[in-house]
This record gives structure tokens, C-alpha cells and sequence, in this order.
């Protein structure tokens, strides 16, 4: 079942959301929609889901309803129309008190400028959410150092937020959303103040932090870097509408349309595209069982000086050579199994092509890419990689 | 009453213009009323002016509104169903009061002015301590010692109880919208009403003498209260309370845990105003016999003795620096 499912969420700001909404349901857009009724429009007819254990990221320039949004997953806001569904439950329907009650069990919160409590110590902070529970004291304060413990934070308990800086201050509010143990993180362009170094550092700990307390998150971001980094799906926004949804290989390689595109021109495609995406199938393989001659003589006509061999069962046996096939011939060999070079380097589908580019730096020949059971995918030579970052840099 | 033309307000001449003349001008005042004050304003100024040219010519007698005797009928009514309870309290109170002024007279003056020197020095720090005991000392030589007790004990009973008023009220006014805009023209009612007005009402319900002058205190020095509670709690960053929320914390969690925390220090800025306004009353308050410092300046006035004026007037001035450096730190002190 889907973790958190939003059924055709919209969202007006002003006094008589009912006329607005007629307008959008007739299709026109926000722009002509605050023209003619003067009221704006935050969301339009939104619907995605969000798998159990996956980060979903939400981007999309300011102003395309991103906090809007995020809100309406917790009802921080109240969509004008649509459901929201949680594990199943419609939680557009429910009363105050079991809204509450559902805040507290289920969600995590995360904020821009971290909206730490200035009066209490980072402990007492990061208890808060406990304390609100009605959890006893020593309990939630165990819970709470256990939390800071999470995000690196030990011995600091008692120090007062200002005293800490943007990083800290950061991971004292991840703390106190995960010591509540939600199951779902709610992430407002948490990591924007900080600034690019801490930023990086803070994304890589967030994933190996996932890697162990698998929430499903929701994080909002306005950087496409950093949606692709820590997205595993990225839902992207555009004047409160979803343009795409995708993995970020998705995104990169076949944006939806023009504002997607534009997006992406500046992304560092090295670290984001994977070898998935450039690999061809070789025009010519051999099998250990091939004749030497007739090899060389194929490998000639197609101009080629090296060449892939498989098994039968289409596992990789390695690379043949042209000059140790000429060598094979003088000796009289009758097949490629004594000319197989069998210690090649190999990817496998995920490898990003920043991994890609170093090892082709050293590595002349096509580069075989293999899954877990060796089976041969595809191969990646020089030329493509280059060809790949040239074409999608060009748009 | 009196006998009177709309000609002779002193719109008349504008009145007696040519039409023309008069329709152009009436224009004008209608679209500065729209440009300034909004549509519904325009709309009034224009009835109304089109009511005088109307009525430009006639003659009326204007009755006098009798405000007063509405006033002095209510009050007349309250008094006699309710002056027994309030004389009940006031018997109380002035039990209290005469318990703590006989209490802070039983000890020696040195020994008061040394314990309110160590507060000080507690409370706020070295340099008010040193102004304390400076300032108390020169009013025990000053022969100001049993007034500027009363005063002070009068300035204190005021203070609390416009503080157990001003903060519940305060708090209801940042939270309902309603109740802020029924009680924000109040309290600028309360407050610009000049303060011995107060005065007067206050006899026929508590007598004379000092709980009279606490009430009308109280009456003018609460507003202070109630605004600051009110700015403190609204003051609290929106940021913070969505956090709050975004925890499934209830009104009364958010209220306690965060809201009140974050608005002690703007709090503490609205007792310090109330206990300012609380010593101007209560010196005026001399006047239905509340004694005291102010009691030494009225008499003073009345036997045109400027000296002993000077001397009193000038203990009133130290007492009140000691009380606002005083709460003025523990302001400051919770600065969050
Ligand atoms: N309380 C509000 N009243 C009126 N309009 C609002 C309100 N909140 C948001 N909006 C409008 O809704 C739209 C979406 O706002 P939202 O804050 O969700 O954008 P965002 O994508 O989070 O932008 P940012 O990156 O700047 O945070 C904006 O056009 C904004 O003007
Ligand atoms: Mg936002």
C-alpha cells in the first residue's frame, strides 16, 4: 500500500475558494484565475504517491507551491479540494483531535530556518515533540540524547541554539523530528541556509542516516543538484502544477518539456546520468569457442581492435584483443580461450559516469557493463560518455 | 438648549454659495473622503452633506444629549444593588493594605532598606542595588519614610492586581480576533479619559480612602498589561508556531510551552509601564484620601508650601526610578 497517496489536492488562497475552483477545473490557469477573481492559486489538481522507505523530492521554483503542498500532507494547510491519503486513511475528513493525535504519531518535521525553540536548551528541543505526547520525563529525555546521538550531536545538550551554528542548529531539528520516530519526514527546503560545503555533507548524512531508520521523507528543494542527489523520485513543479514525475535519470534524460529542460542545463549530468543511460550493445561479440581467423577477419571489417566475449549463457568472459589474436593464429590455436584477457575492469548499470570517466582515464578498450550475475548489458567506450554530456548540454 | 441654525455652523458660508459653486465643492469633499478614508466614509460624507443642504435654512432647537444623567443613573443603579459587595471588598482590602504598611513600619527603616537593597541587588544587579539604598536612605532623612511606605505599598497592590487582570485578558486578545478588536477600543477609551474622572465613581463603591484609589489605579493602569501580553504572545515568529503545530501541539501546550515562555521579556516592558502608571495615579488618588506621598504634595499645595512640595514631588521621582531600573533588568534579563 502506498505510504502517502494525494488524490487531485488543490489549493486557493482567498475568501471564495469555490469560484477559483471552478475556473481551475475548467482548465484555466493561475495566472488568468487571479486576473479575474483575484485569488491565487497554490496547488492545482495534484496527484502522486509516495512508496514506503522512498524519498520523494519536491521541486520546483519559488513560488510553485512546494510549502503548500508539503503542508497539506500534515493539514498545516487545508487543501480546497482533493484527498490526502495517509497508510490508507483519508485524514481530509478528520476532526481536530485526531488530527493532532495524527501529527504526533506519524510526522517529523523539518524547517528552512530550523524554527528551533530560542528559550529551551537543544536538549528540551529535540524532547518537545515527546513532551507534547505526554511521554514522562526521563523516558522522553533518554529518547531525546539517543536522537541527538543520531545526528552527531552528543554533548550538546545543554547548549542554547543560538549558540550553535546553521549546520548544527540543522541537525538538532532533524533530531527532534526523528525522535518522535515518525514515519514520515517532512523536509522544507531543510538544508537551503546552509551554506554549499555543510549542504553536501548534510545530504550524504541524511542518506546514510535513511540507510538505517528508513522513513519515508518528503523533502522540498528549489536546487536540482540536490534533488537528484538525494532523490529516489522527484516530483517537479511549475505554478502549482506537477510538470514531471520521475527517478532523477528520468529527469535528466527525457525532461517532459521546455521549463523541465531549462531545469536541467545546469546540472552536473556527470554525477546524475549513470552508465545505464550511455551503454550500447557491442555490434560484434565472439564466444570462447570461435575460430581466431574468422574472428579478426569480423574485427576487421567492422574496424574494430578489440572485442567483447561471452558465454553461452551471455555471462562476460572477457576481452580479445587484436594483436594477441594475430599471436593465437602463428601459434595455430583453434579456439579464443587462450587469448582471452579474463581480468578486465567492469560497471555495473548504477555506476554514475563521473565513476565512469575515471576509469576509462586509464582504460582504453570498451568498458563492460554486467549485473549481479555477470550477464553482459551493454559496453561503454570513451567517445560516448563525452557525446552524451555534449548532446544533453546543448538544449 | 439653544437656538440654532445649520447657516451659523461653520459650514454655513459654504451653504450659502450659489448651487453651483456649492455642488463642485461638495464633490470635491466626497472624493477626498473616497481617496482618504474608502468607499463607505465617501458615502456617509455625501448623505450628510446632502442632509445640511437640505436642511440649510431651518431652524431647530438642539437638545442636549443627557449623557450625564445616563452616566449618573447607572451608576445610581449599581450602587444600590451592588456597593454592599464592594464595600465588603473594600474592607477587606484596606484590612490588607493596613497589614502591610503597619508590617513594613514595625521594622526599622534600616533594616527594610537593607532587605530591599539585597532584592535589588538580586533582582537587578549592583549598580540598582547601589541606587536603592542610596534613594531609600535619602527619603528616611527626608522624614519620608511612612509615605513613600503607603505609596509604595499602594503601587504594589495596584500592580498585582493589574497584572492577574491584564495578562488573563491579554492572552484571550491574542488568541480570539474578536475579543482584540472589541477590547483595543476600550482600552484606548480607558486611557485617554483623564484619570480623575475615574476618581469620582470610585467613592460610592469603596469609600474613601486608599481602595478607591487602587481601583481607579487599576481602572487606568491595567491597559498596559493587556496590550503587552497581547503584543508579546502575537510577537512569537510564525516560524515557531507552525513548528509547534506541525508537533500536534494543543492551544494550551502551544500557549504554555512556547507563546507565554517567548513573551515574558515584552510582558515584564507592559508591568514596567503599569507600575509607572500605577505611581502617577496613585499620587493623584491623594485627592479622595489615599495618603502617602501624594497626600504629602496635596497638602503641600493646599497650604502653598513650595519647599515641602519640592521635597515630596522629588521622593515620588527617586521611588519610581528605583521601581523602573528594577523591572527594566529582570526585563532585559529575560532576553531570550
Ligand atoms: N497564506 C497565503 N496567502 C495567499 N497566497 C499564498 C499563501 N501562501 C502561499 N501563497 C501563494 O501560493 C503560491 C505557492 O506558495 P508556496 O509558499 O507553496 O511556494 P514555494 O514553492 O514553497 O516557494 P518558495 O520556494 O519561495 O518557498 C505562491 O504563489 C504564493 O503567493
Ligand atoms: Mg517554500
Amino acid at each position: 500500500m502506498d505510504k502517502i497517496k494525494i488524490t487531485n489536492i488543490s489549493k486557493i488562497f482567498g475568501p471564495q475558494p469555490a469560484l477559483a475552483l471552478q475556473l481551475l477545473n475548467q482548465g484555466l490557469g493561475k495566472e488568468e484565475i487571479f486576473n479575474q477573481t483575484g485569488q491565487a492559486v497554490g496547488l492545482a489538481n495534484i496527484s502522486f504517491e509516495v512508496q514506503e522507505g522512498e524519498i520523494m523530492v519536491v521541486m520546483g521554483l519559488s513560488g510553485s507551491g512546494k510549502s503548500t503542498l508539503l503542508r497539506c500532507l500534515n493539514r498545516l494547510i487545508d487543501p480546497s479540494q482533493g484527498q490526502v491519503f495517509i497508510d490508507g486513511v483519508d485524514i481530509t475528513t478528520l476532526d481536530h483531535e485526531a488530527l493532532l493525535a495524527l501529527r504526533r504519531q506519524k510526522f517529523g518535521m523539518v524547517f528552512q530556518h530550523f524554527a528551533l525553540f530560542p528559550h529551551r536548551n537543544i536538549l528540551h528541543n529535540v524532547e518537545y515533540g515527546l513532551e507534547i505526547q505526554g511521554m514522562e520525563v526521563d523516558k522522553r529525555r533518554e529518547k531525546a540524547r539517543q536522537s541527538l546521538k543520531l545526528v552527531g550531536l552528543e554533548g550538546w545538550e545543554d547548549a542554547m541554539p543560538r549558540q550553535l551554528s546553521g549546520g548544527m542548529q540543522q541537525r538538532v531539528g532533524l533530531a527532534r523530528a526523528l525522535a518522535v520516530e515518525p514515519d514520515i519526514l517532512l523536509m522544507d527546503e531543510a538544508f537551503s541556509a546552509l551554506d554549499p560545503l555543510i549542504r553536501g555533507d548534510m545530504q550524504s548524512e541524511l542518506l546514510q542516516l535513511q540507510e538505517r531508520v528508513r522513513k519515508t521523507i518528503v523533502f522540498i528543494t528549489h536546487d536540482l543538484d540536490e534533488a537528484l542527489n538525494i532523490g529516489s523520485r522527484v516530483v517537479l513543479m511549475k505554478d502549482g502544477k506537477v510538470v514531471q514525475i520521475g527517478t532523477p535519470e528520468d529527469i535528466i534524460s527525457q525532461p517532459a518539456d521546455d521549463y523541465v529542460k531549462r531545469f536541467v542545463e545546469n546540472v552536473d549530468k556527470s554525477r546524475v546520468l549513470t552508465a545505464h543511460a550511455v551503454m550500447v550493445w557491442p555490434r560484434l561479440l565472439a564466444s570462447p569457442q570461435d575460430e581466431p581467423a574468422q574472428v579478426l577477419a569480423n574485427m576487421a571489417e567492422e574496424n574494430l581492435s578489440s572485442l567483447v566475449v561471452v558465454n553461452a549463457d551471455q555471462t562476460l568472459a572477457g576481452i580479445v584483443r587484436m594483436e594477441t589474436l594475430t599471436q593465437a593464429i602463428e601459434r595455430g590455436d583453434k579456439t579464443l580461450e587462450n587469448s582471452i584477457e579474463r581480468e578486465v575492469p567492469t560497471v555495473t548499470a548504477k555506476e554514475p559516469l563521473k565513476g565512469l570517466i575515471s576509469i576509462l582515464a586509464t582504460w582504453p578498450l570498451s568498458l563492460p557493463v554486467i549485473d549481479k550475475q555477470r550477464k553482459l548489458l551493454g559496453i561503454v567506450v570513451k567517445g560516448m560518455i563525452l557525446s552524451a554530456l555534449a548532446k544533453r548540454g546543448n538544449h | 438648549m439653544e437656538e440654532l441654525s445649520i447657516s451659523e455652523l461653520p459650514l454655513g458660508n459654504l451653504l450659502s454659495l450659489p448651487l453651483w459653486e456649492t455642488v463642485i465643492i461638495f464633490a470635491l469633499l466626497v472624493l477626498l473622503s473616497w481617496w482618504a478614508a474608502g468607499r463607505l466614509v465617501a458615502a456617509v460624507t455625501a448623505i450628510g452633506l446632502g442632509v445640511m443642504w437640505m436642511l440649510r435654512f431651518q431652524t431647530f432647537e438642539i437638545e442636549k444629549v443627557p449623557l450625564d444623567e445616563w452616566v449618573e443613573d447607572s451608576l445610581n443603579f449599581l450602587t444600590d444593588h451592588f456597593a454592599f459587595v464592594t464595600k465588603g471588598i473594600s474592607k477587606l482590602t484596606d484590612v490588607g493594605i493596613d497589614y502591610v504598611i503597619d508590617g513594613l513600619m514595625y521594622f526599622p527603616p534600616w533594616l527594610v532598606i537593607l532587605v530591599f537593597t539585597f532584592l535589588a541587588w538580586r533582582l537587578a544587579g549592583r549598580n540598582v542595588a547601589f541606587l536603592t539604598a542610596v534613594g531609600l536612605v535619602f527619603l528616611w532623612n527626608l522624614h519620608l519614610w511612612k509615605p513613600t511606605m503607603e505609596t509604595l505599598t499602594l503601587v504594589l497592590f495596584a500592580t498585582f492586581i493589574s497584572v492577574s487582570i491584564g495578562v488573563p485578558l491579554g492572552v484571550m486578545a491574542a488568541i480570539s480576533n474578536t475579543f482584540y478588536r472589541i477590547v483595543m477600543p476600550i482600552l484606548d477609551f480607558m486611557q485617554t479619559m483623564p484619570a480623575f474622572v475615574y476618581l469620582i465613581p470610585a467613592i460610592p463603591f469603596f469609600g474613601l480612602g486608599a481602595v478607591s484609589a487602587i481601583f481607579a489605579t487599576v481602572v487606568f493602569a491595567v491597559p498596559p498589561s493587556i496590550r503587552f501580553t497581547c503584543l508579546g504572545i502575537k510577537q512569537v515568529p510564525a516560524e515557531l508556531i507552525e513548528a509547534a503545530d506541525a508537533f500536534g501541539s494543543t492551544q494550551t501546550q502551544k500557549l504554555l510551552k512556547l507563546q507565554l515562555p517567548l513573551a515574558v521579556p515584552t510582558m515584564m516592558a507592559g508591568v514596567n509601564q503599569t507600575i509607572m502608571l500605577a505611581l502617577s495615579m496613585v499620587v493623584i488618588a491623594a485627592m479622595i484620601g489615599a495618603g502617602g506621598l501624594g497626600g504629602e504634595v496635596w497638602k503641600a499645595i493646599q497650604r502653598l508650601k513650595s519647599g515641602m512640595g519640592f521635597e515630596a514631588g522629588l521622593a515620588i521621582v527617586i521611588l519610581a526610578m528605583i521601581l523602573d531600573r528594577i523591572t527594566q533588568k529582570i526585563a532585559k534579563g529575560h532576553k531570550v
